[in-house]
């Protein structure tokens, strides 16, 4: 019995040590990762309950990677799974930037180096331009232009021009949300 | 006081963050950079760019370096505890309940309205770190790696490991 658990936890520890080293390009695109670990190489789950998973983890804010591996660490191997399934698909990461700014930081004054940091701000800014034009594709998918234009203002209004921190500002529409009539939901509760 | 400080810097972004990881990117600026002033803006997006070349979530390795370049090992543990543990312990303790409003419109409306505050935000950040490239190294310099930078990633759909040392590189011999 204890050597079953010992193993389930390296388990643990193998698969989401994978799906942090092999996840590149952030959160989402890890999902279809910890799928291929969870669900086909281990079975600690099948699809439908991957899928609601998935789903409740979206009704949350935050990183959705960690938010999977946490809970399905959780339910594998309890709070000790929890914890290992976290840490590894998170900390060899954190610790390889460390290890690598720190020793960026380090020959700083280099006059090399300094160039070297001047040449990746331009690349950062296509990054963030690249991200601004994600969300306005999503946006105006979602809610159309001239909503996304609008409240998109408002809020610019609100956080630049009056300096209202964004998290308020942000608070402010998530309650605003949940506060919304729900038309059908007598019917939806009723279903399920 | 400082770790209390590191707490909230990343529990509030991660709070509110809605619409996936890089969400947070400019609401951690605004903490980072903006109010606390732990950071230059040259300093942020050069951590950036290394956590753009890395896999695993964007999140959880700017928390963890922040963490350790303001207050050490232990600076980085609570940096990234609040980036994780909240929304994890609500989806361990909640899970029914969430269950149930999973396909709720109110749920739907929670990140599908938050998208354009996120987008104003990008848009400003965007421009800021215009602004820095512009002070820094001219104008003609931002021109030219912005152009590249955008044919890799935009056109070519390249990993940014390419842009970031593309960047690197040229700013190593032409603007040391």
């Amino acid at each position: 019995m204890r050597t079953q658990g010992m193993r389930t936890q390296w388990q643990l520890f193998l698969a989401f040590l994978r799906v942090g080293l092999l996840g590149f390009g952030g959160g989402p695109s890890m999902i279809p990762l910890v799928r291929a670990e969870v669900v086909t190489r281990y079975a600690w789950m099948d699809d439908a309950e991957f899928g609601d998973v998935l789903a409740i983890g979206n009704t949350l804010p935050g990183p959705i990677a960690t938010k999977m591996a946490g809970y399905i660490g959780y339910r594998v191997g309890g709070l000790g799974g929890c914890v290992i399934a976290v840490l590894a698909q998170i900390l060899p990461c954190i610790v390889a930037m460390v290890a690598l700014l720190g020793l960026f930081t380090r020959y700083r004054d280099q006059r090399w180096i300094e160039g070297m940091s001047q040449g990746v701000v331009p690349v950062v800014m296509v990054m963030m331009a690249q991200l601004t034009w994600d969300f306005w594709q999503k946006s105006r998918a979602a809610l159309g232009w001239i909503a996304s234009l609008i409240m998109g203002a408002v809020a610019g209004g609100l956080i630049y021009g009056l300096d209202i921190h964004p998290g308020l500002v942000i608070g402010a529409i998530l309650v605003a949300a949940l506060l919304r009539p729900e038309r059908n939901r007598r019917r939806k509760e009723a279903s399920s | 006081m400082i770790y209390w400080e590191l707490f909230l810097a990343f529990f509030i972004p991660n709070i509110v963050g809605y619409g996936g990881g890089p969400a947070i990117i400019p609401l951690i600026e605004n903490e980072v950079v903006g109010r606390y002033g732990w950071m230059t803006s040259q300093q942020f997006a050069e951590t950036l760019a290394l956590g753009n070349t890395l896999p695993s979530p964007i999140a959880t390795k700017m928390a963890g370096y922040i963490g350790y370049d303001v207050a050490g090992i232990g600076g980085s543990a609570i940096a990234t505890f609040a980036t994780v543990a909240p929304s994890l312990l609500l989806m361990l303790v909640a899970l029914g309940t969430l269950y149930r409003y999973r396909d709720s419109i109110k749920v739907k409306s929670m990140s599908q309205w938050v998208r354009p505050v996120i987008m104003v935000l990008m848009a400003y950040l965007t421009w800021s770190f215009a602004a820095e490239g512009v002070d820094n190294a001219g104008w003609l310099h931002v021109a030219i790696i912005g152009a590249a930078a955008t044919l890799l990633l935009w056109r070519f759909k390249l990993h940014p490991i390419w842009a970031v040392l593309l960047g690197l590189i040229y700013g190593g011999l032409l603007l040391g």
